[in-house]
């Protein structure tokens, strides 16, 4: 099993061929069988240790605790939300950014992938300047009534800040990898650039846009740093699972690793459910 | 050569470390975040007398004491309530003969320098729509604030419909009274409460205060005391002692703590 994985990868060919010796062979590939157990080991241990440690402790009751249930009912709603906003702004944007070129592209590019590599807390800061009541743009929205920090608004604000890029990113790759050639022939056939654009690049891109849009609601239910800082903390309102999961650490432990378990749980089934997805979709794309 | 340049670095660090294991020159201070201005003060004038190198880490105690008890290793703990020490006391974390009460501290209302919610009384903080700040009931602040509430709720002239007008303003519960002081100071929210002390020689241009009568007021009490797990613990009870000299003292007034 392990072996048949290492075959195709690099390296084994060299190893065929001879010309690597076989003590050398085979303590590469005890070596990278090691690797790969202690690699394994350094995710499954951790995951592991939270069930366990959580066994004694957690029950149904913890369970339906208010706190858990806010948090989670938040959680869902937000990271749903923030997603869908993000798709409805993010794929139109990245397929203009796949295929056309406009003055200052490369600096919007950098600009969209900032979010990435800053940290979630400057974000925060960043969007409490931005958007607080005494922000550079919050307080003319708060003359005409509008606040946005420290409600369930500012949480959605904070999730889709940080988890637009990884959309635009893969969306854009998936709209790249959409051959023109495809689309220049339903144009020829007198399609309109929408039909083509609906009928052809969408459906051939759909794969990369679920797994775009998975990783942000991924990002999105994880976020943290940004959301404490410019959505504060208050339970059912801005208070999110990992934010819940803090607080409650500094209290009752049980309701912390209760909710880190429910998180663990999501994230897994949506792992699931990407690859159960695309595998069928990649199935369904062969037979046609 | 790449090897030789490699081994080198790698000797290079290995020593560093062992350095800087053996160093006991080192203290390090697990302190209640509402210490932050006053410690870090009184931190730099005992490395300036001592030659020691303090570290202070700074956070709510809960979370630190949630650190200890899972295995953090600190010399000297300092406790925004009895309540954490006691705890941790009774787990067995603390060296209980060096815990002692070393100040105290009161609660206040704190508001942005220009005030957006006019408030001028605690009466005000109950009008619908001023935005409120407090801590997790975790959080000493945090509790301290209920307890002020409930004191509010008790008397005749506020009554328990006070304490759910002020409540249902709050937007959000802080982990740590700097989290607070700072979202205030930046005049993101109309009030919080927070502690006399966090009104800093540097903050009061930012912030003001509206003053929790005494009959209302809790009495909040510090606790310091050195670890069981201390690295250094002769080092941490000079530092305590240097904490409860006049010159401490001093330096914990000037932040409007009262020590004791």
């Amino acid at each position: 099993m392990v072996s048949s994985q290492f075959e195709r990868g690099f390296g084994w060919g060299l190893i065929k061929e001879g010309r690597i010796s076989g003590f050398r062979r085979r303590a590469l590939k005890v070596g990278l069988a090691l690797l790969l157990v202690f690699a394994a080991a350094f995710i499954a241990l951790p995951v592991a240790s939270l069930f366990i440690k959580s066994a004694s402790g957690v029950t149904l009751e913890t369970l339906w605790n208010p706190v858990v249930i806010d948090a989670l009912t938040l959680s869902l709603f937000t990271a749903t939300t923030s997603v869908v906003i993000v798709i409805i702004l993010g794929t139109p944007l990245s397929y203009l950014n796949a295929r056309f070129d406009y003055p200052g592209k490369e600096i919007a590019d950098s600009l969209i992938e900032l979010p990435v590599v800053m940290p979630p807390m400057v974000g925060g800061i960043a969007l409490l300047m931005a958007f607080g009541r005494m922000g550079v743009l919050g307080q003319h929205l708060h003359a005409c009534g509008v606040n946005i920090a420290f409600t369930t608004v500012a949480v959605v604000v904070a999730q889709i800040f940080v988890s637009m890029p990884f959309y635009l990113r893969q969306a854009r790759i998936s709209f790249e990898d959409v051959d023109l050639v495809l689309e220049n022939a339903a144009r020829t056939l007198g399609a309109s650039r929408t039909r083509v654009f609906f009928s052809v690049t969408l459906p051939i891109a759909t794969n990369g846009l679920i797994s775009g849009a998975i990783m942000a609601f991924a990002r999105a239910l994880g976020e943290f740093g940004a959301t404490i800082m410019f959505a504060g903390n208050f339970q059912g309102k801005t208070q999110t699972m990992p934010l819940a999961i803090y607080t409650a650490m500094q209290g009752d432990l049980d309701v912390s690793l209760c909710l880190a378990l429910i998180l663990v749980a999501i994230s897994f089934a949506i792992i699931a459910a990407v690859k159960m997805l695309t595998r069928r979709m990649y199935k369904s794309d062969v037979r046609d | 050569m790449i090897k030789e340049t490699v081994a080198a670095i790698l000797a290079i660090f290995v020593i560093a470390t062992l350095a800087g294991a053996s160093d006991t020159d080192e203290l390090v201070v697990f302190c209640a975040a509402s210490l932050t201005g006053a410690f870090g003060e009184i931190g730099e004038i005992y490395e300036d007398d001592t030659g020691v190198d303090v570290i202070l880490n700074f956070d709510g105690t809960q979370a630190l004491r949630t650190q200890v008890e899972q295995g953090a290793i600190a010399d000297v703990f300092v406790s925004a309530n009895k309540k954490h020490m006691d705890g941790l006391m009774a787990e067995g974390f603390m060296d209980n003969d060096t815990v002692s009460i070393f100040t105290e501290n009161r609660m206040v209302v704190i508001v942005p320098a220009d005030n957006p919610a006019d408030i001028q009384s605690l009466s005000d903080l109950s009008e619908p729509g001023v935005m409120i700040i407090t801590g997790v009931k975790d959080a000493p602040f945090g509790s301290y604030t209920l307890q002020v509430l409930d004191n509010l709720a008790n008397d005749s002239t506020y009554g328990p419909e006070y304490r759910e007008a002020v409540m249902s303003n709050v937007i959000s519960q802080e982990t740590s009274v700097s989290n607070l002081v700072s979202k205030i100071a930046l005049g993101e929210a109309d009030a919080g409460f927070a502690y006399q002390s966090d009104i800093s020689p540097k903050l009061s241009e930012q912030v003001s205060k509206v003053e929790i009568p005494d009959q209302y007021n809790v009495v909040a009490e510090y606790p310091l005391g050195v670890l069981m797990e201390a690295e250094n613990p002769d080092e941490a009870s000079s530092f305590i002692e240097f904490v409860v000299s006049p010159e401490g003292r001093a330096v914990l007034e000037r932040y409007g703590f009262q020590p004791v």
